[in-house]
């Protein structure tokens, strides 16, 4: 444990003055405070998951610009499944089955047919917008809201409970136990091994007898899964309704809070809270008139934070080695 | 006597040899075969419209009737091809916007924000110059295309200054782009006050219209020239070559001796500008005004069009030329059948999807698909 600490010195001094700071605005103004705290966690919930996402896809050695795509079809499949279906279960798994089969696609183009990766996300994003403004109908209802539990114990735990725990739906716990459980998995499994094996060096990886092509098609294909969800919780968790184009470039901003994490799950979901709290103070500041921007400018602000985020961060952290390049095994 | 003329030292015969990969053999089949990237895209094109078919008969109407209607309404119906006209210039643009940083490597995702935001401007301007007359058109355009240039150069000085990937970047600046629209119309320096609903800026003057001549729009001329020039600059100076290098092989091209940054810097300013230049022309030729829903997807077109055109700028005419047809029919198509115009988002994104799955390629030629990759760009460096 003191290893650990020491070995993360930074993070462990940040995350406590972050932590302190949080605690002490919390008891000078609770109601605020909750507000904002739990805003910034339903904006950075399908933020994580997207991360995640990028983190699996990057770390395997595939780009995945095409988040945004399975996002909004994903949040498109089941916002529609629930309300055709009448089921919120329908429409959960439509959803997920979407974000995986536009994963599975986006796996098998770029690396079984070696496409160009980015032209291969770019074009599924495309595709993602145009079937989803095709078929959008307006005027449907989800048949049920989605259930919302307070977990018993946890949840009474001052502001990170009540936040994180108390009132909250199946995605957004989901998400929680995602970061850790890859993060884990990336960093203490073989699974992970082999997964950063197969993006850092994947000829290597390749001698060591690992299949590089089988697990890149898995791991991205898989990772829909968590895109699915994401885009699930859009469209039926934190809002009700489904709006032509409404991930808004979340599948974007994801990529770069995985950038920001340097590509790893944990540091890319506290770097999904800090965009969260950063748009909830902003619309909390516009809120108390204390700034007096306009509202489409304040609207930017997640945008020009990613701008500037990643200008801070590029150069600082590396990207796995071989991430961008198909595989192509030796002597084929 | 008569002098001859020493003849010129003659070497080796200058004639430059076949490339290797040329396929050797007469007839149909090896004229398909140096074609194939033409071939592939025709495949493409109608393996699209077959998609397109199938999900137009699941709506519940005659495709044929359905096509039809489309091409009838872009260019038999009376003012039908000049409508279609002025709406491929700006795609010529866009197209053009994407396809000049491909060849330097970088996938140029922002026309939509840079085309907006030029056009907001460049609208705000002439409105303000109103009076100016034919001078408020200059002025609009050459906002335009500075504002354009200058949206586009954040992304490349963040790529060139922090190595920042150039499609998070401009993907990023879109929505900027988008909110500073928004807010230029309703609160901030746009803002006009009007009788309609929608926001908008004050209309320009008539002096400052872009004319139409003969039936063929000014800005439509601009832009096939401006496609033109841009296949020769590429392909015939200094300036191409050295975009040319950069795209394919950096190192080397670095090793060579050419400022890539600077290659990198000059490409997306150009992209921008004219970009920004189809914002401005979409606002003196067809608006007249700017409001925020201008040229709906043109930008994001603009990426559809430039891979149709395989990278080459002369084909973005063509390029832009159907999807201006199937943008200018869509109208008509739900007029006459009640079908949504996002019908076209939809065979438009087929159509990308089969132009640029290289495996088409492969499947049609086999192994001789080398040829048919498109040019790209990679993550990260």
């Amino acid at each position: 444990m003191a290893a650990w600490i020491q070995r993360n010195k930074f993070s462990v001094i940040l995350g406590v003055v972050v932590l302190v700071l949080a605690y002490i605005y919390y008891f000078s103004d609770k109601t605020t405070a909750l507000s904002m705290y739990r805003y910034a966690w339903t904006y950075a919930v399908p933020l994580v998951l997207c991360a995640l996402v990028g983190v699996i896809g990057e770390r395997s050695g595939v780009v995945n610009i095409g988040i945004e795509g399975q996002l909004l079809v994903s949040a498109f499949a089941g916002f529609f499944g629930a309300a055709y279906s009448g089921s919120l279960i329908v429409g959960i798994l439509s959803g997920v089955g979407c974000g995986l089969i536009l994963g599975g696609f986006l796996a098998w183009t770029t690396v079984k047919w070696r496409m160009d990766q980015i032209i291969a996300g770019v074009v599924l994003n495309i595709v993602a917008t145009g079937i989803t403004s095709f078929y959008y109908k307006p005027g449907q209802l989800l048949p049920a809201l989605m259930p919302h539990w307070s977990i018993p114990g946890l949840s009474s735990i001052p502001l990170i409970g009540e936040v994180f725990f108390k009132g909250t739906g199946v995605i957004a716990l989901i998400a929680i136990i995602a970061v850790f459980g890859i993060h884990f998995g990336l960093f203490k499994t073989t699974w992970g091994l082999r997964t950063r094996a197969i993006g850092e060096y994947p000829s290597a990886a390749d001698t060591a007898g690992i299949n590089v092509i089988t697990m890149r098609l898995v791991n991205v294909t898989l990772a829909g899964a968590l895109a699915g969800l994401a885009g699930v919780f859009l469209s039926m968790d934190s809002t009700s309704s489904f709006e032509r184009g409404m991930s808004a470039g979340r599948g974007f901003l994801a990529l770069a809070i995985m950038i920001f994490g340097a590509w790893r799950p944990l540091r890319a979901a506290a770097a999904a809270l800090f965009f969260g709290f950063v748009t909830a103070a902003a619309s909390q500041l516009q809120a108390d008139q204390v700034i007096n921007v306009p509202p489409q400018l304040v609207g930017t602000l997640p945008y020009v934070l990613t701008l500037v985020v990643l200008a801070v961060a590029a150069g600082r952290v590396r990207a796995p080695g071989a991430v961008g390049q198909p595989f192509v095994k030796e002597g084929k | 006597m008569s002098v001859t003329p020493e003849p010129p030292p003659t070497t080796a015969p200058t004639k430059a040899p076949n490339p290797p990969e040329e396929p050797s053999g007469a007839g149909l089949f090896s004229l398909i075969l140096r074609r194939q990237s033409i071939v592939v895209i025709l495949v493409a094109l109608l393996g699209s419209a077959l998609i397109g078919a199938a999900l137009i008969r699941y709506q519940g109407v005659s495709p044929w009737y359905a096509y039809q209607t489309i091409f009838k309404e872009a260019l038999l119906v009376d003012g039908g091809l000049t409508r279609t006209l002025l709406k491929t210039a700006p795609l010529i643009l866009t197209g053009l916007a994407v396809v000049i940083p491909l060849r330097v490597g970088l996938f140029n995702i922002g026309g939509q924000g840079q085309f907006v935001i030029s056009a907001a401007v460049a609208g705000v301007t002439a409105y303000a110059a109103r009076g100016a007359g034919f001078g408020a058109l200059i002025i609009g355009l050459l906002v335009g295309v500075l504002v354009g240039a200058m949206w586009a150069s954040i992304a490349a000085l963040l790529k060139t200054w922090r190595g920042v990937h150039e499609v998070i970047t401009t993907i990023m600046l879109n929505n900027i782009a988008a909110g500073i629209i928004w807010w230029m119309v309703t609160t901030g320096p746009g803002a006009f006050k009007n009788t309609s609903q929608i926001p908008m800026t004050g209309p320009i003057d008539k002096a400052a219209w872009m004319p139409t001549i003969a039936g063929i729009p000014l800005g439509f001329v601009i832009a096939a020239a401006l496609a033109i020039l841009c296949g020769w600059m590429l392909s015939r100076t200094t300036m191409g070559f050295r975009f040319d290098t950069v795209g394919k092989n950096k190192f080397a091209a670095g090793y060579a001796g050419i400022p890539i940054n600077r290659v990198i810097l000059l490409s997306m300013v150009l992209a921008g500008g004219l970009a920004g230049l189809a914002g401005a022309m979409e606002v003196h030729g067809v608006m007249h005004h700017f409001e925020p829903a201008i040229g709906g997807t043109l930008g994001f077109d603009g990426i559809t069009i430039a891979l149709l055109a395989r990278s080459n700028p002369i084909w973005t005419i063509p390029a832009a030329f159907l999807v201006g047809i199937l943008r200018t029919g869509a109208a008509g198509l739900q007029f006459a059948t009640g079908i949504a115009p996002e019908i076209v988002d939809l065979i438009l994104a087929i159509t990308l999807l089969l132009v640029s799955i290289p495996v088409l390629g492969r499947w049609i030629f086999r192994s001789r698909a080398d040829k048919v990759q498109a040019a790209a760009t990679s993550w990260g460096n």
